[in-house]
């Protein structure tokens, strides 16, 4: 049991950072950014390449992610998805052009980066041996706490900066912020570039545990969609609750169902849709959006 | 003025350069060679090794002038279409082989794609290779069907046989991600093991092929403690990390494959730990390429910077395609003809030292001969390499 409670919440940290950044982006520009997945996968790259190939330290590299990707978004907000935004009132044209992007990324990774799994030197050697009853490798456990330490400065920052209330109040309503004085089309763009930015810091923190390659990209998104929709989409500690879910359902179904086959997600999709039916705005999500 | 001057010098350009390609290409008929197979998502190292083998070994044969099949000199020229690991995006593509009239086409990579194509490449005259196991594609009445490498029931047995022999290996168990190949290769695995008297521990543990810890995955297998852990089809970005979190969990047994792994992506995401790691390989280790072997590696390496040993056995499909077409000219658009001739086909393996020879095999597995001999190598990872752990043949 001490086993799948440490696996849980090494699962639910990664997913919740996955998510965060996801679920920010829809709270600010009602925008479901299907290229998050690609974003993480780049930071992956990134990490690895100044990391793994380039020997510069990983807390540099791990930096040098974030930026590279919060330069990315701030881009892909600026002239992609705010052009479209004013453009078109049609929630799908931002989901026509987020699936775009995304195969744009896969098809820029590919050239960049190469087909193959990547992966970098530990950053901490050695495992954690309690009795045989709690085995975990130090890098995880470190990963787990940078995680959890980057969700609590995210949420300081979104709860006690100018920049945060700024947010929040977008995310709130739009219009008010508007009216309030707030620099619309810059907090979006903000917004949009620290959601890339925390895809980045997820990607550079777990190439050293999972590495990295072209294809984690998409099944990245997906499983982020889940954890949005399980917390309640655009709400920041949804998406929390929905990665801790997540890692939890998946650490106890691996421990308990896999004499059965591969049934857990099975489950854990079965669930999600009687989840939903009942309560289609999730944990924490307002019914009127 | 300047601007229609500048526009009419642009023309001119274009239609000179334009020009000059035909002519550059109309030097040499060209021969058209297909692929069809996953060059993007998760499995995309498999496809792409395929697709960069087959460009490097064209664009070399053209380099030197080019292939010559019954007194006439061809360019080779790859038409390639990526699949997706979807098999109606597989259809499509061999639909396409077809309306370009190309004959011969690599691929597709997994089973699905593989037997979905097999209606359309019988109906439109192609011959395919693909790298994937169901035996119904080779065996009668199917006859379009080339298997393209070495099959899991075929590598599997083998390597138990020899663990069991060598290793004192009694008990195995086995993991597969929830995929049509990796479970169908685990079944076979299971049955092979089963057969030889083996234990088998544990066959029914699977994981999703984008988890991104295993830990939690492997805890109940390796509570069984196995002498040998089978990954089942596992894709070369997996393997790694399931290496990587079996030893760290303090998994002290043999782990092994049956499907061709990469060096470099083992040293990198499993370092150390991927040592003694057993897979499949092809003509991949020094005693065993030849200079041309090397050759390949070289150009490969100089045309998409880096190497990928999957190629190792991905380098023969387009090799045996054009020998066989240079022993039987007339196979060139008459594929029964390229069929009749692979019973008695013969000649010279030039990626491997020695007296080997490229002919096709599979009288055994599936009853008639549809299947390419490459050499069963079974490599042993050590501090960045491949070592060769023992070497045997198909048939």
């Amino acid at each position: 049991m001490e086993q799948i409670l440490a696996n849980g919440v090494y699962l639910g940290s990664q997913y919740a950072m996955i998510a965060l950044g996801l679920t920010l982006i829809f709270a600010l520009m009602n925008v479901l950014n299907f290229a998050h997945g690609q974003m993480y996968v780049i930071g992956g790259f990134v990490t690895y390449t100044l990391y793994g190939q380039w020997g510069i330290p990983f807390v540099l590299a791990l930096l040098m992610s974030c930026i590279t990707l919060a330069i990315i978004g701030a881009l892909i907000e600026k002239y992609l998805f705010a052009p479209v935004i004013k453009g078109s009132s049609r929630e799908e044209s931002t989901m026509l052009l987020a699936a775009g992007i995304a195969f744009l990324l896969d098809a820029l990774i590919l050239l960049v980066f190469g087909e193959k799994q990547r992966g970098v030197p530990k950053i901490v050697d050695g495992v954690f041996n309690w009795d045989f009853r709690v085995i975990m490798p130090y890098d995880r456990i470190l990963i787990c706490v940078l995680a959890i330490l980057s969700i609590v400065a995210f949420i300081a920052l979104m709860q006690y900066t100018k920049t945060g209330r700024a947010l929040r109040a977008l995310a709130q309503d739009r219009t008010a912020a508007q009216l309030m004085g707030v620099n619309v089309d810059r907090y979006s763009m903000i917004g949009f570039a620290l959601g890339a930015l925390l895809a980045g810091l997820v990607g550079g923190l777990l190439v050293t545990i999972t590495g990295i390659n072209l294809g984690m990209g998409g099944p990245t998104s997906i499983k982020a969609f889940m954890m949005v929709m399980i917390g309640g989409a655009g709400v920041i500690s949804g998406a929390i609750w929905g990665g801790f879910i997540l890692g939890f359902l998946e650490a106890f179904g691996l421990a308990y169902l896999s004499q059965y086959g591969d049934i857990t997600y099975l489950l854990i999709f079965v669930s999600l849709m009687i989840f939903l039916a009942i309560r289609p705005q999730g944990l924490m999500g307002k019914p009127w959006g | 003025m300047q601007r229609r001057t500048l526009m009419k010098a642009a023309l001119t350009a274009v239609t000179l350069t334009a020009l000059q390609t035909t002519t550059a290409l109309a030097e040499n008929p060209v021969l058209k060679i297909g692929f069809v197979g996953v060059t993007s998502g998760p499995a995309a190292a498999w496809g792409i090794s395929n697709q960069r083998s087959m460009e490097t070994r064209a664009a070399w044969i053209n380099e030197t002038g080019g292939y010559e099949i019954g007194g006439t000199t061809y360019d080779i020229e790859i038409v390639s279409f990526d699949d997706q690991k979807d098999p109606k995006r597989a259809i499509a593509g061999m639909e396409k082989m077809a309306q370009e009239g190309i004959h011969y086409v690599v691929g597709p990579n997994v089973d699905d794609g593989a037997a979905a194509v097999r209606p359309v490449a019988e109906a439109s005259d192609i011959m395919y290779f693909p790298y994937a196991f169901p035996k119904e594609l080779y065996t009668a009445p199917a006859s379009n069907a080339v298997l393209g490498m070495i099959a899991n029931y075929q590598s599997g047995p083998a390597i138990y046989k020899h663990l069991m022999e060598n290793e004192g290996v009694k008990t195995v168990a086995f993991i597969a991600a929830n995929e049509s190949d990796p479970l169908s290769q685990r079944d076979g695995g299971v049955a092979a093991a089963k057969e030889l008297g083996l234990d088998v521990v544990s066959d029914s543990v699977t994981y999703q092929v984008d988890t991104t810890d295993f830990t939690p995955v492997l805890t109940p297998i390796l509570r069984s403690r196995p002498d040998l852990l089978v990954l089942s089809g596992v894709s070369p970005a997996n393997a790694p990390q399931l290496i990587r979190s079996a030893r760290e969990l303090g998994f002290e047994g043999l782990i092994s494959t049956e499907t061709a792994q990469d060096a470099g992506v083992l040293a990198e995401g499993a370092g150390d730990l991927a040592n003694g790691f057993i897979s499949v390989g092809g003509a991949s280790t020094p005693e065993l390429a030849s200079p041309m072997m090397n050759e390949f590696v070289d150009r490969y390496t100089k045309m998409f910077g880096e190497y990928n040993d999957e190629s190792n056995t991905k380098v023969y499909a387009l090799e045996y395609i054009l020998e066989t077409l240079k022993a039987t000219p007339e196979a060139i658009d008459d594929v029964s003809a390229f069929k009749a001739s692979m019973d008695s086909f013969s000649a010279p393996n030039p990626y491997m030292n020695g007296d080997e020879q490229l002919t096709y095999v599979g009288m055994t597995s599936f009853g008639q001969k549809r299947q390419i001999a490459v050499p069963l190598v079974v490599n042993v990872y050590q501090d960045g390499a491949f070592e060769t752990m023992f070497i045997a043949r198909v048939d």
